[in-house]
């Protein structure tokens, strides 16, 4: 809209905002620049009065041009924390501060040898009914808090979550504030132990940090106490619900879902445009040379991601529109819909941040060796997203978890129950049951250029794989009998089940936003692109249709050939498709990808400011080849 | 039962003391000797004894530590690699060890690429090839005395792979008996050379050549670029460091940009063709041997700079595996390890199996070329283009397997495999730029399908085809006749999986159907690429299932070692079977209860495989220097390690500007306004 455009302008043409080119700066400097930017950003937005949370993201996302930052926690975890976990009188004692930032936080939860099993956590806080305080502990190496962003140099607080103990009993993970380092001179506490965890993959600008705690005492009135708390004596008081936690992480999924459609459209631009710019080689002798985009290969590298980043996208706006809309009856206490919803993220976070993961190298490599070089810009979309498929849930944890509802809610079916919502194609089980058949064998009747029939096709899919998985689970448990272990033996067949679930899941939603669009020119270019996501996922796979009898070899065929020559359709439309997710040149960071094509001056440009080219003759021949050569 | 030393109590005193037990553990199940499948894997004790010797001489000399590598700029690599090369140059000479001695090969798998230089090697041996004898006497020795810097500029910001396409151009002048050498346009500026941004003072320079108005094609030319006296570039050069890339910032890949610049006669490389004073262009002898030589080293590049790091990668891996306890697999007992996971193992060990295929199959393709030299030599150059498409389809195959076998290591390591420190980033970032340079791998893998297509259609056709491409004209199979699950770790049976040529048939036929239809050749041919690249793929897996196949048959059956090897062959050619389902279902070559059996005895062989997994990725031998890992060393002290290393960071020993000039305004500004 026009009022992001302003607001994007704003920053964009802000002298404050303005630095050297991150790929030249060091780590030291990118840190520095960003807290820099960050620090204004937050003067700036107090003087735009900007405190709506989506104004904020987005002013943010153009601050830092949609990159990490050192007060990312800060605002994405610690306010919001406090928010939802800390009593009145706490948000009282350390809001205001925090929203002021006197006081800057972090979240503490990932330790040394700990992240997605949080049971594990080792870190310990003892209460003491003497002086009503908590002691806390890093007992271990692995218990040393390892990770955490804005911990490293920045935060003078963190939200520490720790196994509680008192009169004597653990009582589980809760999560304390704890003071780290002291108001004024920034240096840690006695009993704190913190530092930067050093250099990363990506995520330069970020301080993530470590926290080794001694015998740190904090008062009892620092133990988030809005649900589970700890009375003056040591009496421990449960918390009343604790599916709560699900809604939190649903949004935070559903944010990594949208991520991934960001980060692969924004490959995705700079590898389609590129393409356009490049020629390369002969199709025909004697022809000039053609556009790389116009090679069979090239097409079939990129246009089915594409589709993918457009499929990806209104998958991020469903789990966000159904969790705003549920968050009303999450608060009201109805928390029915969660289960389903909080599985179905898990595994649509693992499914698209793998995917676009593999999807951004794709481009990279389709751009050759310039991919390779940093001013294309891809090395750097690359390595700030790959960590997503770690964070905030491993990804095979999370297809697990899927995967542990898709069991659930078959055995529900074989038991003769009902099951509603996206698992609703379980049902059909029932009907199956007189028939020794596998559920799939029914036979499903695919057309193939009809998205509303290859959204069967799926289902019947995953049907049968559901199905596959649970059997050897099933088997397993009549072999042996520990159920950990029987679902261990079967977890290869799982993640595939989930896998197929949630393809499943995304070719629905993408078919289904098809009748959403009024113009009929869009409408046709995003059927085109729903055809293509659809048919190359089985193009892909296969050896699942055929093996399940819901393709024959001959459709096997066809969907090949449909596959190619979708490829030919879209290729007219291929930029004017990137050029509509509307990356700002200096949002996209990418001398391959520029809006206006003129990739080689600029990437000469671009080289000389390179480190490297600050002095005409390095250092380096003086002090090493000249020696050398004059030893020789 | 003895505590995992992972929770060991943090005295805090900083001495790493003895080998984790869990790690420990691993290494007492063994089924094989270790010592035995190391010394097979360098091709006798002997050379594990000169290997070991050397890596010992290097890695006590503190000149050459890496430690601090994670930590540095592009432009202190830079100088630690110049320093290194330098000091490399020393060394030599004080260890006796020369440029063509066998130990030169360990040198350079030791130091990983992470050394200046490296183009020097490929100008001297590119005068040396492509040379007239009077050239390589000029050149050679001041080369090798490093009084000259060489690079090898081939590479344009417009053109890569397709060298017919370079713009750069050399006008032959007959009144100055020169050449004039020229960049047109800024595309044509040489781009990605290494040595060149910053070291070189020579190079040679690939360019159209110009003889009276009539272009004669790419040829070699010697420029000098830059001063032999303070380093700065000549008139009519323009030179420099292209930036910071996703890896090498060790190395200063250049640009070159050349206006008149002008080289007498004798410049232009000319064992196979030569300028003359009134400009006539000979061309003599036949440049197939140089062909050759090109070819080769493609394959040159496999060993160390490809599936040495899917071996690292993969030892990284696997030893933080055995040590990183998550989660329970039974109630009440100890977190287990990840390396018991069923997902787990089904992400690292087919890797360990590939990189172990990819050991043999190298050696299997060393072989194959060192014989092609000899045929070659004596003016045989029959087997040439069945050479020419092993290099490229197996360069494509395996960099683009090891890339992502080594980006599956990274992701199973959870966020710990994010940190530099474990290795794992830096080997992902180097093993990928392996998929572009020497040739794109797409590009690489049509070109195999051009010899493929020609095979087949020659068989059709009833005449002989090379001996590697036999199965092609082979009668189709009929139905595959395992029964029972066991049926399936035969290599009889799952040989003949790998053999079906349906894609390159279905592709050839679809070709000629094509062209009958009146589409163009190039037109038709473009149109069947995305299928070619699969039937070429297809091709270099099932020979590596083959040679994998046969060199277990040919190992030792003592010291357990034929067994285990045996076991990995057989998780290697299920876990192909397995990925590909469809190409084996379609065409009701397998039904879906024998797919069902396959899946069973590939995830049965998971958890075989898993009780040698450690002493297996053990037996490549690396020192905890060369890993360079916090997670993958040796002993599996992986968190004591990472915990001290990180505090060497120098983000933890400078004291950050950022704080004072930035964090601290910002807190006391508040602070006053509250």
């Amino acid at each position: 809209g026009r009022r992001l455009g302003e607001r994007e302008a704003l920053v964009i043409n802000d002298p404050d905002f303005q630095h050297e080119d991150l790929n030249f700066l060091s780590r030291s400097q990118r840190y520095e620049q960003a807290i820099r930017k960050s620090s204004l950003m937050v003067m700036k937005l107090r003087e735009h009065g900007i405190a709506d949370p989506d104004e904020i993201y987005w002013f943010k996302s153009f601050v830092h041009r949609g990159r990490p930052e050192p007060l990312d926690l800060h605002l994405g975890m610690f306010l919001p924390t406090l928010l939802t976990q800390a009593t009145p009188e706490q948000q009282d004692r350390f809001f205001m501060p925090a929203w002021n930032l006197e006081i800057i936080g972090t979240y503490a939860q990932t330790e040394m040898g700990h992240g997605t099993h949080l049971r594990g956590l080792e870190t310990t806080a003892t209460y003491d009914p003497a002086t009503q305080e908590f002691i806390l502990n890093s007992p271990t190496v692995t218990s040393i808090k390892w990770w955490p962003g804005g911990l490293g140099k920045t935060s003078n607080h963190a939200i520490v979550l720790a196994q509680l103990y008192t009169q004597g009993q653990c009582k589980g993970l809760h999560a304390f504030i704890v003071p780290i380092r002291q108001l004024g001179t920034h240096e840690p506490l006695p009993g704190i132990t913190v530092g930067d965890i050093g250099p990363k993959f990506g995520y330069d600008e970020m301080d993530n940090g470590y926290l080794k705690m001694d015998n740190f005492r904090i008062p009892r009135e620092n133990m988030l106490m809005k649900y589970a708390q700890v009375e003056p004596d040591g009496t421990y008081v449960k918390p009343l619900n604790d599916k709560l936690t699900y809604g939190t992480m649903v949004f935070i999924r559903s944010i990594i879902v949208g991520d991934s459609a960001r980060s692969l459209s924004r490959a995705c631009t700079i590898a389609i445009r590129y393409s356009a710019v490049r020629h390369q080689s002969e199709l025909k002798a004697g022809e000039p040379e053609p556009q790389i985009l116009d090679y069979q290969t090239q097409q079939y590298k990129l246009f089915p991601l594409l589709a993918t980043a457009y499929a990806f996208h209104f998958v991020g706006a469903y789990i966000k529109d159904t969790y705003r809309r549920i968050s009303g009856d999450i608060i009201e206490g109805d928390l029915s819909e969660l289960p389903e919803l909080h599985a179905l993220t898990a595994g649509l976070k693992a499914f698209t941040s793998w995917t676009a993961n593999a999807g951004i190298e794709e481009c990279r490599m389709a751009c050759g060796g310039h991919g390779y070089s940093r001013c294309s810009g891809l090395p750097d979309i690359y390595v700030t997203f790959t960590p997503s498929c770690t964070y905030e849930g491993e990804n095979t944890v999370m297809m697990l978890q899927t995967a542990r509802f898709l069991v659930k809610s078959y055995t529900q079916v074989s038991s003769g129950q009902r099951v509603t919502g996206m698992v609703s194609y379980l049902n059909d089980l029932s009907r199956q049951r007189i028939q020794p058949q596998h559920v799939a064998a029914r036979p499903v009747t695919v057309r193939i250029n009809d998205p509303i029939s290859l959204v069967e096709a799926y289902k019947a899919r995953a049907a049968r794989l559901v199905e596959a998985a649970a059997k050897n689970l099933q088997a397993e448990l009549n072999h042996r009998k520990s159920k950990e272990d029987a679902w261990n033996r079967t977890s290869v067949d799982l993640v595939r089940a989930s896998e197929a679930h949630c393809h499943y899941v995304i070719v629905k939603l993408f078919t289904a936003k098809l009748s959403e669009i009024s113009n009929a020119a869009v409408r046709a270019v995003m059927t085109e692109l729903c055809l293509l996501y659809a048919l190359y996922g089985i193009s892909k796979n296969t050896g699942d249709f055929l093996q399940a009898g819901i393709l024959t070899d001959t459709q096997v065929n066809q969907v090949n050939q449909h596959v190619k020559e979708l490829l030919a359709i879209i290729r007219p439309n291929a930029v004017a498709l990137v050029d509509s997710f509307d990356f700002h040149d200096v949002h996209l960071g990418s001398v391959l990808g520029r809006y206006d094509g003129n990739v080689y001056e600029n990437m000469f440009e671009w080289a000389k400011k390179s480190p490297l080219n600050k002095t005409e003759v390095h250092e380096s021949f003086h002090k090493h080849l000249k020696p050398m050569q004059a030893k020789l | 039962v003895t505590a995992p030393a992972s929770k060991v109590s943090l005295g805090y005193d900083s001495v790493l003391s003895g080998v984790n037990p869990d790690l420990a553990s691993e290494r007492l199940t063994a089924s094989f000797s270790v010592e035995k499948l190391t010394a097979r894997l360098d091709g006798g004790a002997e050379h594990t004894r000169m290997r070991r010797a050397i890596v010992e001489a290097i890695e006590s000399d503190p000149a050459f530590s890496r430690e601090n590598q994670y930590f540095q700029s592009q432009n202190e690599r830079y100088e630690a690699a110049v320093r290194r090369a330098v000091h490399l140059q020393k060394k030599m000479r004080e260890m006796g060890w020369t440029e063509n001695g066998p130990e030169i090969k360990y040198i350079y798998r030791w130091l990983s690429g992470d050394i200046a230089f490296l183009l020097h090697r490929v100008f001297m041996r590119s005068i040396s090839v492509l040379g007239s004898d009077k050239q390589v006497a000029k050149w050679i020795p001041l080369a090798t005395e490093h009084q000259i810097i060489g690079s090898y500029a081939q590479t344009e910001l417009g053109h890569g792979t397709y060298l017919q396409g370079l713009e750069t151009t050399a006008v032959f002048d007959i009144a100055t008996q020169e050449f004039l050498l020229n960049t047109p346009k800024i595309s044509a500026m040489k781009w990605w050379p290494g040595d060149m941004g910053r070291s070189a003072t020579h190079t040679v320079v690939f360019a159209q050549l110009y003889v009276h108005g009539k272009c004669y094609g790419v040829h070699p030319f010697i420029v000098q670029i830059r001063s032999l006296q303070d380093h700065s570039p000549r008139p009519g050069v323009t030179v420099g460091d292209i930036g910071p890339k996703m890896n090498f910032e060790h190395t200063d890949n250049g640009y070159l940009m050349l206006q008149n610049v002008r080289v007498p006669r004798e410049n232009m490389l000319s064992r196979f063709c030569e300028v003359q004073p009134d400009g006539t262009y000979v061309r003599w002898g036949s440049q197939k041997i140089n062909y050759f030589t090109m070819t080769t080293v493609r394959i040159s590049i496999l060993s160390d700079e490809v599936i040495l790091p899917l071996m690292k990668a993969c030892t990284i891996a696997i030893r933080y595996s055995a040590v990183r306890r998550q989660s329970k697999l039974k109630p009440g007992e100890q977190e287990a390890k990840i390396l018991d996971y069923q997902t787990q193992q089904q992400k690292l060990l087919p890797q360990l199996a590939a990189a172990y295929a990819f050991h043999f199959i190298n050696i299997y393709l060393h072989e194959l070329f060192d014989r092609g030299y000899q045929e070659i030599q004596g003016r045989n150059f029959d087997s040439l283009p069945e050479l020419h498409a092993f290099s490229s389809g197996f360069k494509a195959m395996v960099t683009q397997y090891c890339t992502s076998g080594v980006e599956i290591c990274l992701r199973a390591c959870g966020g710990h495999g994010y940190s530099l420190l474990s290795g794992l980033p830096s080997l992902y970032t180097r093993v990928l730029a392996s998929c572009i340079y020497e040739g794109e791998n797409t590009v690489l893998f049509l070109q195999t399908a051009r010899f493929l297509i020609k095979c087949f259609m020659a068989a059709s056709a009833g005449q002989p085809i090379p001996p590697s491409v036999t199965y092609l004209s082979s009668a189709k199979p009929g139905k595959c006749p395992a029964k029972d699950k066991l049926d399936f770790l035969s290599p009889d049976v799952y040989l003949k999986f790998f053999q079906f040529s349906r894609l390159l048939s279905s592709s050839a036929a679809k070709l000629q159907h094509l062209i009958q239809s009146g589409a163009e050749k190039h037109e038709a041919w473009n149109q069947c690429t995305v299928q070619l690249v699969k039937a070429a793929q297809a091709h270099c897996h099932y020979i590596t299932v083959k040679i994998f196949v046969e060199t277990v048959e040919k190992l030792d059956n003592k010291a357990g070692i034929q067994k285990v090897m045996k076991h990995l062959c057989d998780l290697f050619a299920l876990h192909g079977i397995f990925s590909n389902a469809g190409d084996f279902l379609y065409d009701g070559y397998l039904s879906g209860a024998q797919m069902d059996l396959v899946t069973a005895s590939y995830l049965d062989l998971l958890a075989v495989i898993r009780m040698d997994a450690v002493p297996l990725v053990d037996a490549f031998d690396f020192t905890d220097k060369s890993l360079n890992s916090a997670l993958g060393s040796y002993d599996g002290q992986v968190y004591q390690r990472l915990y001290e290393w990180a505090q060497k960071s120098p983000t933890n020993q400078q004291v950050s500007p950022a704080y004072g000039k930035y964090l601290k305004p910002l807190l006391q500004n508040r602070l006053s306004k509250l």
